[in-house]
């Protein structure tokens, strides 16, 4: 296959994009259109992991939000504590009368914990919630509803404790200072969106290795067959427990960059409604796929966004619209749909000729055509491989 | 599994202790003993709901006995999980093929020819050439080689219980349990399917459940005769068809379809 052939440019482009926006983007954009940019790339890392545990592994998890949240909250601790001065408490401490900083906060005075902190607090959560689940051989829609379940007790939890987090309020993290300035300041964020453009790639190579090789297919094997997996000597529930660990740091890792970005950490990020979007995303750009959960996590934020702007009520419509067109029309997402040769379809489909590679006359036959589509659509298309994967 | 310890001669393989199972109160197995020496080729048949299939349950850890005991080389398979089962050396077959279907044939194989199934060594151990040569030989075995790199699900019927014999036989088990492997298969395939089961007697132990007269035949060993959930009678195929206990329950006695207790899970 030469470097130009079509195929191959389907496989990169959207890398390409990627690339070129990313180092262009940050010139050309305003302060305010960066941040949600970056903001929404950070969202992608989540994406990626619900890829890695719905796409490859067919965990639907609706329960994200619990580790995103908690990465979050890790660095907004840190923040917090990072700005007082010494033997002082945070503000709201005082309102609630808490006269002593709670035990669980003092490691966060440490930059060092609070990096390790950050993924691994909700990858060991993640893991022993997932163990427990899994272990129990609990899995379909009684694992969605479980996760569900778990997010909402963490968010009424956190939603109450004004003594401990400040409860419903949050954590504010735009006006602490790190580096002598402001995290909030456009040139603090223009470095937030490098670090985010890194880490989003780095997670990207994390799952890519993590989904290519025999870890992968075994991956793969236990969405298609799990008993199978079990008589052929695996064990499912290390599988599983390891990968939801995986996507549960990776959550932690988005949050902790979606809360520098947007200023703020709340149990708002814990609410019902926010992990369902997450899956929607993956859903919308294309399970099993990866590029696809980066690419639908950044452009319906920002498609939400500018129709935000403009017209405030719509968006919820337009949201569901997306989500059922992707059910019924391309399960395999939008980077799926690219995958097949969707485009090349939809020329056919107006009746504007498709380029043809081989013989004109016998490809563009509508004879030979037709019978070629019966085949094709009576095939099993289920895509559901990374890029590059095949030997 | 370098540490199995060598089997004994007089100490059977795979021994059921009077095993029981009930369902609800319902008896899939009653009072059912069993035994197996190392190398041989056992066929087991019986009309539908004869228990059959959760024979292979019991055996595998799918299901728990109510009551008796199932013996793998002297040691109790009861209460061990699933996957620590087969890791001692026993590979099962399910009636309905079933492979990996978004995994191409190859990759299927490698999955089961893996010696350490740890998520480390799948992730940062490679495949010996040891066992690559295995898939490639096997893949020509089941003749599946041209369509080694697409995806299994679109194999034909045939082709994925061939794939999922292959895969038994790549995992190495010491004894093989084997659930209709001929079912929906063609007369040639279910001739090549027997040879490939005789010649795997010997070294391993095989143990094959089947509906098919003519292939029970065809691999001419010893056959068991499950009725009821517990073993009628036990003889070479001539011997079995004359019995007129088996003719009557084959033929004489009516019973009921409960063979769709297999894979509720």
């Amino acid at each position: 296959m030469t470097a130009s052939s079509p195929s191959t440019l389907r496989r990169w482009l959207p890398w390409v994009l990627i690339v070129a926006a990313g180092l262009i983007l940050p010139v050309l954009l305003p302060p305010f259109r960066l941040n949600l940019l970056g903001r929404f790339l950070s969202l992608g890392i989540v994406a990626l992991g619900i890829d890695l545990i719905w796409g490859f592994t067919g965990m639907l998890s609706l329960g994200q939000g619990i580790f995103f949240a908690l990465g979050g909250y890790a660095i907004g601790m840190f923040l917090t504590l990072d700005n007082l001065e010494p033997g002082k408490l945070p503000e709201f401490f005082d309102l609630y009368g808490v006269k002593e900083l709670p035990g669980f906060w003092q490691p966060f005075s440490s930059p060092v914990f609070t990096f390790f902190a950050i993924w691994v607090i909700p990858a060991v959560v993640a893991g022993l919630l997932g163990f427990l689940v899994f272990r129990n051989r609990i899995k379909g829609v009684y694992f969605s509803i479980l996760t569900q379940a778990a997010l909402l007790v963490f968010f009424n939890f956190f939603n109450g404790q004004q003594k401990l987090i400040n409860g419903t309020n949050g954590l504010k993290t735009s006006t602490a200072q790190i580096f002598g300035e402001l995290v909030g300041s456009d040139l603090m964020q223009r470095y937030i969106f490098m670090i985010t453009v890194v880490l989003t790639v780095a997670a990207w190579f994390l799952c890519r290795w993590l989904t290519t090789g025999r870890f992968g297919d075994a991956l793969i094997a236990i969405r298609d067959d799990e008993p199978r997996m079990r008589f052929t000597g695996y064990n499912p529930t290390t599988y599983k427990t390891l990968v939801f660990a995986v996507a549960g740091g990776l959550a932690g890792i988005s949050g902790a960059l979606y809360t520098v970005q947007s200023g703020i950490i709340s149990p708002q990020f814990m609410a019902v409604p926010f992990s369902i979007e997450m899956v929607i995303w993956v859903a919308v750009g294309g399970r099993g796929t990866l590029i696809g959960a980066v690419l639908g996590a950044v452009v319906i934020n920002y498609a939400k966004s500018l129709v935000s702007e403009q017209l405030p009520e719509t968006w919820l419509f337009i949201q569901g619209g997306l989500f059922l067109l992707v059910v019924t029309a391309l399960p395999d997402g939008l980077v799926g749909w690219w995958r097949l040769g969707g485009v090349a379809k939809l020329q056919a489909m107006v009746g504007w000729p498709p380029r043809s590679p081989t013989y004109p006359a016998l490809d563009l036959d509508p004879a030979l055509r037709s019978e070629a589509g019966s085949i094709d659509s009576s095939a099993e298309l289920e895509p559901i491989r990374p890029p590059g994967a095949q030997p | 599994m370098t540490s199995r310890p060598a089997p004994s001669a007089d100490q059977p393989l795979l021994e059921l202790r009077s095993v029981s199972v009930s369902f609800d109160g319902f008896w899939a197995l009653k009072d059912l003993n069993l035994c197996l020496s190392a190398g041989e080729l056992r066929a087991v048949i019986g009309p539908n709901g004869a228990g059959k299939t959760t024979f292979l349950d019991v055996i595998t850890g799918k299901v728990k006995p109510t009551k008796g005991d199932v013996m793998f080389r002297g040691r109790s398979l009861v209460g061990t999980a699933e996957h620590r089962i087969a890791r001692l050396g026993i590979g099962r077959k399910f009636q309905t093929p079933r492979v990996y279907q978004n995994l191409t044939p190859r990759r299927n194989l490698e999955l089961a020819v893996s010696g350490n199934p740890s998520p480390l060594n799948l992730l940062f151990g490679g495949l010996d050439a040891n066992a690559r040569d295995r898939v490639q030989h096997l893949l020509g075995v089941v003749g599946l080689e041209p369509y080694a790199n697409q995806q299994a699900g679109g194999l034909s019927h045939g082709q994925k219980q061939w794939l999922e014999i292959a895969m038994l036989v790549a995992q190495d088990p010491d004894l093989l349990l084997v659930d209709e492997p001929v079912a929906g298969l063609t007369d040639e395939e279910t001739g090549r399917t027997a040879d490939l089961l005789k010649q795997l007697s010997g070294d391993h132990t095989v143990l094959v459940i089947e509906h098919d007269m003519d292939f029970i035949r065809e691999l001419d060993s010893q056959v068991t005769v499950l009725h009821e959930g517990h073993v009628l009678c036990e003889g070479p195929m001539d011997e079995v068809q004359s019995d007129p206990r088996v003719i009557e329950v084959y033929l004489g006695v009516e019973t009921d379809d409960l063979e769709s207790v297999e894979d509720i899970e």
